[in-house]
């Protein structure tokens, strides 16, 4: 493990990966990943296509468990327990660390019954109403969707199905909140109103997002870790970290030649 | 010929007339061809057209309100209806349905949410092998099971003969409209903390429900035309029969029986219960198209 990434590690960690292997069947995807997540913090993952900060994402709340030729090797750690750990259930996992997906993807549901849906799963016997207003207005949804409730979710646009969708997650009150490109089918205004909700969110959440936009992510995020694809003599692609650190140092200063060429745009 | 864009200078091609001229080969070969293709898709309606005037014209002079509340009548005895042998089919077919309907979905779901590889690969297999067994075959399996260890003939029986051939559709169209229902609804339901019970039961089945009650629709709608698994299931019965472990008549096997029987009455009554049984199939098939135009949400 390269010293600039053991500096970035030293922080209080919400997760914690310990030598994280990632394979597809007998393919390496993700090959010995180091990297603690710091609590209330906005982390991204960047990096060229195909390089695994996808998959590293949907190891954190073991969604990669439905594809049914993965398997994990090495540990990663939710607090103090390991995620992958024989006695762990992947539903509780998820109830607490929440994921927002690439392309909006409300259910076919009223918007009400979209945010309540996790908090139903969970058995929340609180006054629901109140909690799905709070939900969108944390989304930042609620004055334009206070007076259609009742109407499907599909019936919003995009950058509002998307919010909604933060909203969804939001209700189930989770830890941590998994984003995986959720800008990258919306458009400029959409992508920013989102934006400024990361900062919002940030004060109650920890949140990771994974973005190919490097302006987004030097907005939006407090630390960046960069990932890169290695070929092997095979032809195998497999991804590793190249460097974490805070996101103005990334940006600014990088110390690997790859961040550099990355950030820059020569590259990726 | 001229040129038809004198400004343009000569490249050397000939340059027809932009008019279609109606003598053309090309334009000859092509009505030919359409109204070929107009005549076979006539030809195509015309058994489905001849089969139901000719029941209409049939069927529909003895119409009377007696067929829905009387039994048949035995020989030379005029009047009658076959009140027992319609309650009879909407018994067998609700048997049917009854045994076919929870073990289709259920084994659809498998298929589709929980099983992977060769598995699924050959139960896919064995459900298209099953839905192109002949029915009859299906009537001397429930024969074998049902009839000869209760040894009577019965409705049991009869829709357990029904269920075997209602099946293959139902697992085939709910596998189908399951595995249309997108990836992206699963993983957000997955992601929100759901087990797999509720991501079946409350996001992937709501959104595949009107298909799913298509293929049940036409499923029921095959199993009420069928005569051959109720022959030697269900046999018949003159009378009404106050269990299902009893003969049992049904619009099938009467329309079989009355219809070739000499005497003129019976055969106006067959061709009354044909046309009952096909407005029957017209109704489910009907309200299965109406499922289906319907989106869940």
């Amino acid at each position: 493990m390269a010293t600039h990434i053991q500096d970035a590690n030293q922080t209080d960690a919400v997760l914690r990966t310990e030598g994280l292997n990632v394979y597809y069947g007998k393919f390496l995807a993700l090959r010995d990943i180091w990297l603690n997540i710091p609590k209330n913090k906005v982390t991204a993952f960047i990096g060229p296509s195909g390089c695994g900060k996808s998959t590293l994402l949907r190891c954190y709340n073991r969604l990669n468990d439905l594809i049914e030729s993965f398997r994990a090797e090495g540990k990663v750690f939710y607090y103090d327990e390991n995620l992958y750990a024989p006695n762990v259930d992947p539903v509780e996992v998820r109830r607490r660390i929440g994921m927002v997906f690439q392309r909006p993807n409300p259910f076919p549901k009223s918007i009400y019954e979209n945010v309540a849906f996790g908090p139903r799963l969970n058995g929340y016997k609180g006054n629901m109403d109140e909690l799905v207003e709070r939900s969108l207005k944390q989304a930042a949804l609620w004055d334009e969707a206070k007076d259609k409730l009742r109407q499907s979710g599909l019936s919003l646009s995009g950058g509002q199905q998307q919010r909604l969708c933060i909203a969804r997650a939001i209700a189930t009150q989770p830890d941590v909140i998994l984003m995986d490109e959720p800008c990258s089918a919306l458009d400029p205004i959409s992508t920013l109103r989102v934006e400024d909700l990361l900062h919002e969110l940030k004060e109650q959440y920890t949140i990771l997002i994974v973005t190919h936009n490097m302006q987004q992510a030097s907005r939006v995020s407090d630390m960046t870790a960069f990932f890169n694809v290695q070929t092997s003599e095979k032809g195998d692609r497999s991804g590793y970290l190249v460097e974490y650190d805070r996101t103005e140092r990334i940006f600014q200063d990088p110390q690997q030649e790859a961040t550099k060429e990355y950030v820059s745009g020569k590259f990726g | 010929m001229t040129n038809a864009f004198p400004d343009q200078p000569s490249t050397g091609l000939v340059r027809g007339s932009l008019n279609r001229s109606a003598t053309s080969p090309r334009t000859v070969f092509s009505r030919v061809m359409t109204i070929l293709a107009f005549v076979c898709g006539i030809l195509a309606l015309l058994p489905l057209l001849a089969v139901l005037s000719y029941v209409i014209l049939q069927g529909f002079s003895s119409l009377s309100l007696s067929l829905f509340t009387e039994l048949p009548p035995p020989p030379l005895v005029p009047g009658g209806g076959f009140a027992n042998a319609i309650v009879g089919t909407l018994i067998m077919v609700g048997l049917g349905a009854v045994i076919s309907i929870p073990v289709g979905v259920l084994a659809a779901i498998y298929l589709t949410e929980f099983s992977s590889g060769s598995l699924s690969r050959g139960i896919r297999f064995a459900t298209n092998v099953l839905s192109g067994v002949p029915s009859i075959i299906a009537g001397v399996f429930a024969y074998g099971i049902v009839v000869a260890t209760t040894h009577t003939y019965s409705a049991v029986a009869g829709g357990a003969s029904l269920s075997i051939l209602m099946l293959p559709i139902i697992v085939r169209t709910t596998d189908e409209s399951l595995q249309l229902v997108s990836q992206d609804l699963r993983q957000a339901s997955v992601g929100l903390g759901a087990t797999n019970f509720q991501t079946v039961s409350q996001v992937v089945l709501p959104a595949a429900i009107p298909a799913i009650v298509t293929g049940t629709t036409l499923a029921i709608a095959r199993a009420s035309g069928e005569t051959a698994p109720l022959l030697f299931t269900a046999l018949f019965s003159q009378n009404w029969t106050n269990t299902l472990f009893a003969p049992t008549a049904s619009l099938a096997v009467l329309v079989y029986n009355f219809a070739t029987s000499p005497f003129k009455n019976q055969q106006s009554l067959a061709w009354a219960a044909s046309l009952i049984l096909v407005l029957l199939v017209l109704l489910t098939s009907v309200i299965a198209r109406w499922a289906t135009s319907r989106k869940a949400y």
